[in-house]
């Protein structure tokens, strides 16, 4: 960049002080506009970006973990709120890194725009007259020859042949190839342009949510389905969400059952059938890792899985208060997972039990964990509470988590915390004549994450613009070759000579070539000793 | 060949493949010690030459380095070409069996052997030293054997002796073939950046002595046989501005169409991404620092050096410090 304007200055006369002017608004604002197109202070912004993002991969990121940043403040009680107020939980958001980015694209447009004209312009002009003194320059051959006769002519044809731009002059023709490099730059940084357009498209108008869904059960595209949602800013509600649904058939999942990734999945696959919109015919569609399902614009990915213990409690009075199956969450790799069954209808008092499910069971001397993920000794390890039943309130609550506030542990006759261990089948009594739970089975669950991310068709295009454009910048090598022919103390000297931009690349070579090249057609007469 | 013996020859090849790197190195460490001993027998003689025509010397103009002495010993300089070259033998030797190992891990794991730390760790050194031996003869780049054996070596070793994990299937979200583009373009520029980043050390080294000797100082004896300042910030140069269009292509478009099939957001900020843009960053600096006055030369090269920082930190720094959706076998 600096290149192209210390040659406009340079052009233009003496260059200005690098002071801030005494020239009022105007001058200053030229000051700073100036300055902030500049190549250094590209470099500097360029600096600040990388510089910038380093944080976002090492605190904890709203966007990407919401319960590890709720840990992180919990655990640093003063440094927390601090983080809090730099942004440092939700860094690419922020308003310090946007200001970054958005000088730096400013910076770029700035310093684009003025060279896209500088070319045109260059386009237009043709190749340079010979300079005075040709054996100055880096490459450089001269022969002799007794009449000049049509050696221009075939120095012409010689330079096209090598795509040269070829001009003549009195004596002389000026050769210039390698106008595709500049091209090739501007072409990488507008394109970067349009990536960027592309995605802040995607991130103003698209949406992100997850729900989980029990084998069997269905989903529907509406906002309210949805477990978490994150929509875009300029998002406008359920109008914007195609009106498919879809029902989990099944769910498959192998794991590595020996050696030293024992326990590492294999497979999943989901079976879902769907329908693109309500009246739509009802179609199959096998969803793995790395194959969503694309549905008009939006995409289903399968992001992980689970179990769902199917449970029925009784209560007091003999009544079914809880039937059905409750997602648990898995808390490690042998998916030993949590969760919660609450029966808040049973009377004469509420019910609510918590604890795990273990696919494959193993009594340890730590009590009973899982040894490995796939469902080979499925058991559910639970304690209960009970509590006065509560007028509704309205409030969400989680499915996940048991508000026990209200609510006091069974206790055996001896005192001990109640908890009761049961395999699929089993039942057990709850002290006091509660009532009774029931493990009936188990069901797994998927996780599904619905997207739409317009927007990225243009980012890829942009981006892939930008390497082509990259890759002329980069190999592209612009050079001027001269080919001038002078009477010298009465005999013909024939020079030719060329000169690169930038690094030298086989420079001698090519010389040498068009100067063997023009000898023999026009020397064939009389070669020089 | 079943997969239990091609795991078995892979075992056998890597090790293998480290001493042989190792030895490259001894010979090309021979090469530096002697290219100083050779000076300095010569230095005596050499000194009378200076002071006879000390001014001269010195106010040589820019860019008038001293080359080689001319009054060098010719059997030492014997025994120092042969260094050399056998170090390169050498180097060609151990790349075969490191070839060997990588493909026979692949056989084995009947995959692109690049799934897990270990293996991206053998395939990644790999690709230095094809970097290396492409650009040997092109850019004259034997000055870079030491640095380069030694890389390669240590990466091998610390592979076999603390990455080590038997052949073994994919987790589900490796299963496509964006696994064997977005990693390649990764480790190939990867490889290009270490090149980049060693002969901008040497650069730097070289630099600072060709600025001593315009100052009237003496440069160090090893120094005179590498190639001119210029020329080596022109060779690192060719050789990352090889690598930053694949690096752009590898983790801002394969990287983003991968992460887009698998985890449905083609960014999301994860730690290898952020590095991997960082990493870009840095080395867009480096070819906008080539072009800015007051920044070309020893500017741009301690950026080159910075870039390949980052991208070891991205490579390694992140797996093992930082939890994110790249964390893959454990490590």
């Amino acid at each position: 960049m600096t290149e192209i304007k210390d040659r406009i200055a340079a052009a233009s006369g003496p260059e200005e002080p690098s002071g801030p002017p005494a020239l009022g608004l105007v001058g200053w604002l030229r000051w700073t506009w100036r300055q902030l197109t500049s190549m250094k202070t590209a470099l500097v912004l360029l600096f600040l970006l990388a510089l910038g993002a380093v944080p976002g991969s090492l605190v904890p990121q709203t966007s990407i973990d919401p319960i590890k940043v709720s840990d992180f403040l919990t655990a640093h009680p003063k440094l927390g709120p601090l983080y809090d107020k730099l942004g440092l939980f939700d860094v690419y958001k922020s308003a310090w890194f946007s200001a970054i980015y958005l000088l730096l694209f400013i910076s770029l447009i700035g310093c684009v725009v003025p060279r896209l004209s500088v070319y045109v312009k260059g386009l237009r002009a043709r190749p340079p007259k010979p300079p005075r003194n040709l054996n100055r320059l880096p490459g450089y051959q001269r022969f002799e020859l007794s009449e000049a006769g049509d050696v221009l002519e075939v120095a012409t044809r010689e330079l096209r042949r090598r795509r040269f731009r070829v001009q003549s002059y009195d004596g002389a023709v000026g050769a210039e190839r390698g106008y595709l490099r500049e091209a090739g730059n501007l072409l990488f940084h507008f394109s970067l342009i349009l990536a960027l357009v592309g995605v802040a498209w995607g991130s103003l108008f698209g949406y992100r949510g997850s729900v989980l869904v029990v084998v069997g059960n269905g989903f529907s595209n509406s906002v309210a389905q949805y477990d978490d949602f994150t929509p875009g800013r300029a998002f406008s509600g359920d109008d914007d969400l195609p009106p498919f649904s879809l029902t989990v058939k099944d769910f498959e999942v192998k794991f590595q059952e020996d050696g030293p990734q024992k326990g590492a999945a294999r497979e999943f696959k989901a079976q879902l059938d769907y329908q693109e919109t309500p009246d739509a015919p009802e179609k199959s569609y096998q969803l793995e890792v790395n194959h969503p399902l694309k549905l008009d614009g939006s995409s289903v990915y399968l992001l992980g899985h689970g179990y769902a213990p199917r449970v029925t409690v009784k209560d007091g009075q003999g009544n079914v208060a809880f039937s059905g199956p409750a997602p648990f969450l898995p808390q490690d790799s042998n998916f030993s997972s949590f969760g919660v069954v609450k029966a808040p209808d049973a009377r004469p008092e509420t019910l609510g039990f918590e604890g795990f499910f273990l696919p494959t069971s193993y009594i340890g001397p730590n009590g009973p964990v899982s040894v490995f993920p796939d469902d080979l000794n499925p058991e559910l390890v639970m304690t209960g509470y009970y509590g006065r039943p509560q007028p509704e309130t309205g409030k969400p609550e989680s499915v996940y988590q048991l508000d026990k506030s209200k609510l006091t542990q069974f206790e055996q006759a001896n005192g001990d915390k109640w908890r009761f261990q049961l395999a699929p089948g089993q039942s057990a009594q709850l002290p006091d004549k509660a009532g009774s739970i029931t493990f009936d089975g188990y069901s797994r669950w998927v996780k599904l994450q619905i997207s739409h991310t317009p927007g990225t068709g243009l980012a890829l295009a942009g981006i892939s613009l930008a390497i082509l454009g990259l890759m002329g910048s980069l190999f592209v090598h612009p050079r001027r070759t001269w080919v001038r022919v002078r009477e010298e103390d009465g005999r013909t000297v024939v020079e030719v000579a060329g000169l690169d931009r930038g690094p030298e690349r086989g420079l001698g070579d090519e010389i040498q070539a068009i100067t063997t090249a023009l000898k023999p057609a026009s020397s064939s007469t009389q070669e020089q000793p | 060949m079943s997969p239990e013996t091609y795991a078995q020859v892979s075992n056998l090849l890597i090790p293998t493949a480290t001493v042989i790197y190792a030895l490259a190195m001894v010979s090309h460490a021979m090469e530096w010690a002697l290219g100083r001993a050779a000076v300095a027998k010569t230095a005596a003689v050499k000194e009378e030459v200076l002071v006879a025509s000390d001014g001269a010397t010195v106010s040589g103009g820019a860019g008038a380095v001293p080359d080689a002495p001319a009054v060098e010993e010719p059997a030492s300089s014997e025994r120092l070409d042969a260094a050399s070259r056998i170090g390169l033998l050498l180097t060609w030797l151990g790349f075969v069996l490191h070839l060997g190992g990588v493909v026979t891990r692949g056989l084995a794991a009947e995959r692109v052997p690049w799934g897990n730390m270990y293996e991206f760790s053998i395939t990644a050194s790999l690709a230095v030293a094809i970097v290396y031996l492409i650009f040997v003869q092109r850019y004259k780049l034997q000055y870079l054997g030491l640095g380069v054996t030694f890389v390669v070596a240590a990466v091998l070793g610390l592979a076999a002796l603390a990455l080590y994990t038997p052949a073994g299937p994919l987790v589900p979200a490796l299963h496509s073939y964006w696994l064997v583009i977005h990693v390649s373009a990764a480790a190939i520029s990867g490889g290009a950046f270490t090149v980049g980043g060693l002969v901008s050390v040497l650069y730097l080294v070289k630099a600072r002595a060709e600025r001593r000797v315009l100052a009237g100082g003496t440069m160090a004896a090893s120094l005179r046989r590498l190639p001119s300042a210029e020329a080596m910030d022109g060779t690192a140069y060719k050789v990352l501005a090889f690598a930053f269009p694949l690096w752009t292509f590898g983790v801002l478009v394969a990287g983003p169409i991968w992460a887009e099939h698998a985890w449905g957001r083609y960014w999301g900020w994860d730690p290898k991404e952020v590095w991997s843009l960082v990493t870009w960053v840095v080395y867009a600096a480096y070819l906008h620092a080539r072009a800015t006055a007051g920044w070309r030369g020893r500017g741009a090269a301690t950026i080159a050096i910075v870039g390949w920082f980052v991208f070891i930190f991205n490579f390694v720094g992140v797996n093992l410090l930082v939890s994110g959706l790249h964390s893959y076998a454990g490590v």
